[in-house]
């Protein structure tokens, strides 16, 4: 591969910014959006002004924080073609299709009602416009499917054979792709953290105003429908994070060796609960890899395989086989790898030459149909992508982070729980605002929720590096052909737009936070 | 009910689609026209908060229009998608960054506190406006002038210029195009605000742009469609792919093509009616002149480029290496893909339907001075 490195990683870069940013703001909108259509629900069966008026204060901070999730969204979207032009038509076959039906089914969806959410207040009727936000919410949360849909596929590529004539992937089951396990648990693990984001966001917002002694009422309502939903959506939260980690073990072995630290494979692995590596561990050299850690034993070999006696292979076992486990190194995958595609190129130049005998030898080993096209694939076109990489520990992501990332995630996901009950509890004894450090809480835990929120896509998306498309394509085979100095510039660009954009969104919100709700219903 | 039509069949369907989708897109421009114009006919501060809101219940589906047409694009004929977004690369960043700014500068420019200042909000518009609907005008030329892209044996994508996109504009026909696209949107959204703000001040305003920017639009739009006509196309040999150069191609299509030479033809004409009945009969037909020129408008876009996925022609040409060019059997999605995303299309129509209905709702009333100054709901942009 002659790529210029630095080409992979600014481009990257360039995307981890992007989608990073369009993460901040997307996780409000999927969960917001359900908060003020039960919000609104209650306001239309109570007729009480009270809870329009909440519903119109967090509908104006929803406002504020869509157009910036569109901003961000309209440039990940088009950033698949100008800046991973070769994974677009490599696999443009499966990911382009939930692409484009998100646009349709979705998008639209969520565009129409939000103008009647916004501008139909006095212009439609109470129960045109109560659907209009339930519609807005479901719409948001149609697009996360079809978005998730396609992440999940690069995580776990289902569904598609390879075409030797195009040279690409093509997708032969709709239904695989879109019920592909690690498809619905991404999805299910997704929009449920982006309802406790959102349920955090309410509670924080309205501790402050408790703390400042205003709008008592209002922040206690806002608050038990926070808190209720926080709570449901946490504990599913953590239920879907065990159906990741379950589907991670299963598809993505590196991924989880990565997110534990876990270099030597081991039977009945251990948990690590809390702990930190040692820095500069390399595979295949003998420091431990922990200054100290402390885990539950047996635990990850049961989440991993739901068996407490599993073998969980590390990293040092991916990277250099393992005979005992009938695992085979990445020097001999890479090897076959480079096999697959040296078959692929021959294949190509007999067809253009019209060398129709060395085409008719060759044709049945792409075709799984056939005994020989089966074993091909079982022995060969599996690791068509390793056959791109230069040496076996390109396989290993980047350890620590995917490992902090994840540690910190799932700490925070158990903390939230704890948090959702004792803030639920309070506010059902009526004694929330006498409970000042609970308050003060609430402020500080705004900030984890984001940050749990971004870890869980480091974890997802480092762990999954070499790869775009799982043992299919890596990443430096993904990137446009284009100078890096170029994408260093649009890296730049963004960064200053986004950033800008990212202040005036939160000086905004912050002073349509301090005016507060109007009186009067307005 | 798909399965049944043929890979070329289900090529000529999609391409069909994403032709409707362009159409509306460029209709939809008129929302960009109009944030062009927001200096001009919004002298006073006041004024200009009414046009923008005029606009501004309307961005929204220009935008996502734009967005489906590119996941459209994505889905049916990845092969345009990577070789155009990847390989002019400047271009379609200078198109989206303005849109970027476009997305937020709707709900921020009036709050309180939004750091860049309300004038820079307003200024964001502007450019989106201007160079949006210029870029993307200039961008679809060279689905006639074609691209300086090669691909290698897995169709991977290389540039032959270090611009990467940005010599699209030294063409004239990319150009002339570009221009008719801007001005265009312009009239289009001059007849909208005749439809929709009810000042004095505004209406004798727009009337006077409508003498400047209609004649600048025939001329640039006639012009483009001198170059194209009169000009060698890209035409190819169904049988065996290969790519040679057909005197008059694109007229040729619109005569092989009865159907779409006649539809053509029918939308021009709309058009111009449209711009009769404005200039002439203002008083009494104005009102409803958008939908003449709209309609027409997207009956030219669609049928002009319809015309170039069908009758053998390659719909994206390579000026680095003439055999490259995409055409619609080259560039597709397999057939199973297309077949899926067919059944997805079945929802356009449902779409179209909530739109139209949801659009009716909350625009019956024309925007005047007092509803911007009783603001109850916080939401005047
Ligand atoms: C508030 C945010 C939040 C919280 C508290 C948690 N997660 Fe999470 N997690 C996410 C937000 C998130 C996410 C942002 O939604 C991710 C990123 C990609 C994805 O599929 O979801 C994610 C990914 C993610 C992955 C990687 C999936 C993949 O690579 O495909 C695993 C294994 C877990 N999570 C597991 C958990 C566990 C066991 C938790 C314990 C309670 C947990 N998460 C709490
Ligand atoms: C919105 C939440 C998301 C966040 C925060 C996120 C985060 C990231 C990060 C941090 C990287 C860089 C990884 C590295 O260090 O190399 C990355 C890469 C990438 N992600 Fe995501 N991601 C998100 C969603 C998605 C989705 C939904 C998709 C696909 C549908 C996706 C596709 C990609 C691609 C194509 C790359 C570039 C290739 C690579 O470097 O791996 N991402 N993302
Ligand atoms: C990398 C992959 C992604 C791409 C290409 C993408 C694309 C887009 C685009 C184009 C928009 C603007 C839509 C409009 O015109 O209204 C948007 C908005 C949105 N996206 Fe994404 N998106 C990605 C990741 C995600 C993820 C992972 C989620 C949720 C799980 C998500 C959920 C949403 C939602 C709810 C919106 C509505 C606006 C808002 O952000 O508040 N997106 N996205």
């Amino acid at each position: 591969m002659d790529i210029d490195m630095s080409l992979v990683d600014w481009s990257r870069a360039q995307f981890a910014l992007t989608a990073m940013y369009h993460w901040i703001f997307v996780p409000l909108t999927l969960g917001m959006t359900f908060m003020i259509a039960i919000m609104e629900t209650i306001y239309v069966r109570t007729g009480k002004e009270e809870w329009k008026r909440i519903t119109k204060f967090w509908g104006k901070l929803f406002g504020i924080n869509f157009a910036i999730g569109v901003a961000t969204g309209i440039i990940l979207e088009f950033e698949f073609g100008t800046n991973w032009s070769n994974y677009s038509w490599f696999v443009g076959d499966i990911f382009g299709a939930p692409l484009a039906i998100e646009g349709i089914m979705a998008f639209f969806m969520e565009s129409t009602f939000i103008a009647v959410m916004f501008f139909g207040w006095n212009k439609v009727s109470k129960k045109f416009h109560l659907t209009s936000t339930w519609l807005v919410a479901i719409g948001a949360n149609l697009s996360a499917l079809w978005i998730l849909v396609a992440n999940g596929w690069m995580q776990f590529p289902v569904g598609t054979v390879f075409n030797p004539d195009t040279a690409r992937n093509e997708m032969v089951s709709f239904w695989d792709v879109l019920f592909s396990p690690v498809a619905i648990n991404k999805f299910l693990h997704t929009i449920s953290s982006a309802y406790v984001v959102s349920a955090i966001f309410i509670i924080a917002i309205s501790s402050w105003f408790i703390l400042k002694k205003r709008n008592l009422v209002f922040a206690k309502k806002s608050i038990l429908v926070a808190a209720t939903f926080g709570l449901i959506t946490s504990v599913f939260v953590a239920l879907t994070g065990d159906g990741s980690a379950y589907q991670v073990a299963q598809k993505q072995p590196m991924k989880l060796a990565a997110m534990e630290g876990l270099y030597d494979g081991q039977t009945e692995a251990g948990l690590v609960v809390v702990g930190a590596l040692t820095p500069g561990k390399e595979p295949g050299d003998s420091k431990d890899a922990y200054l100290f850690k402390f885990e539950i034993p047996k635990v990850l070999s049961f989440l991993g395989y739901r068996s407490a006696d599993a073998f969980v292979p590390g990293v040092n076992d991916l990277v250099y086989g393992n005979e005992e486990q009938g695992m085979i190194s990445a020097e001999e995958k890479i090897e076959r790898g480079k096999v697959a595609i040296q078959t692929l190129k021959d294949y190509k130049t007999a067809k253009d030459e019209g060398d129709m005998e060395t085409v008719a030898q060759l044709a049945p080993l792409f075709d799984r149909e056939t005994a020989e096209g089966q074993d091909f694939y079982e022995n060969y076109f599996r690791y068509f992508g390793y056959g791109y990489l230069n040496s076996p520990t390109d396989i290993v992501p980047n350890v620590p982070l995917t490992f902090y990332s994840f540690h910190i995630m799932v700490a925070l996901g158990f903390f939230f729980i704890l948090f959702f009950l004792i803030v639920l509890w309070f506010t059902v004894k009526n004694k929330i605002d006498r409970k000042k450090w609970l308050l003060r809480l609430s402020l500080l835990t705004f900030p984890l929720a984001f940050i749990a929120s971004q870890a869980g896509w480091i974890v997802a998306e480092v762990g999954r590096q070499p790869w775009v498309i799982q043992d299919l394509m890596p990443t430096v085979a993904a990137v446009s052909r284009l100078d890096a100095s170029a994408v260093q510039l649009t890296f730049i660009l963004f960064a200053i737009i986004f950033t800008s954009l990212l202040i005036a969104e939160v000086s905004i919100m912050v002073k349509a936070i301090k005016n507060g709700p109007k009186e009067g219903g307005k | 009910m798909f399965e049944t039509l043929s890979h070329l069949a289900l090529q000529q369907y999609w391409w069909a689609i994403v032709s409707v989708l362009g159409g509306a897109l460029v209709f939809l421009l008129f929302v960009q026209g109009g944030q062009s114009l927001i200096y001009t006919l919004g002298k006073a501060d006041f004024t200009r908060t009414m046009v923008v809101n005029a606009l501004g219940r309307k961005w929204e589906f220009t935008f996502t229009t734009l967005v489906t047409f590119g996941g459209a694009f994505f889905a049916s004929f990845p092969l345009f998608y990577s070789t155009s977004f990847g390989g002019a690369y400047w271009l379609w960043l200078l198109i989206l960054s303005t849109f970027i700014l476009q997305a937020v500068a709707y709900e921020y420019r009036k709050k309180e506190k939004n750091f860049l200042g309300s004038r820079t909000f307003d200024w964001f518009l502007f450019l989106n406006g201007f160079i949006g609907t210029v870029s993307l005008g200039v961008a679809v030329g060279t689905l006639f002038t074609g691209g300086n892209f090669m691909h290698d044996e897995m169709n991977f994508t290389s540039w032959s210029t270090s611009l990467h996109g940005l010599e699209a504009f030294t063409c004239p026909a990319n150009l002339a195009l570009g221009l008719a696209v801007f001005f265009l949107a312009r009239v289009m959204a001059l007849l909208y605000f005749f439809r929709t703000i009810s000042d004095g001040e505004i209406i004798k305003r727009s009337k006077k742009q409508i003498y400047i920017n209609v004649p600048l639009f025939l001329v640039f739009f006639l012009a483009f469609l001198a170059l194209i006509f009169l000009r060698e196309g890209y035409a190819y040999d169904p049988a065996t792919g290969a790519v040679f150069m057909e005197k008059y191609k694109y007229l040729n299509n619109f005569i092989e093509m009865p159907v779409l030479g006649v539809l053509f033809v029918l939308g021009v004409l709309f058009v111009l009616m449209g711009f009769y009945r404005n200039i002439f009969c203002f008083e009494k037909c104005s009102d409803r002149a958008i939908w003449p020129v709209g309609i027409g408008a997207f009956v030219v876009v669609t049928t002009l480029l319809m015309s170039i996925g069908y009758n053998n022609t390659v719909f994206y040409p390579s000026l680095a290496s003439i055999q490259d060019g995409l055409t619609i059997e080259n560039a597709s999605s397999s057939k199973f893909t297309l077949t899926v995303m067919s059944y997805v299309s079945l929802l356009v129509p449902f779409v179209a339907a909530y739109i139209i209905y949801a659009w009716r709702a909350i625009n019956d009333k024309k925007i005047t001075r007092e509803e911007m100054e009783n603001d109850n709901d916080g939401h005047v942009y």
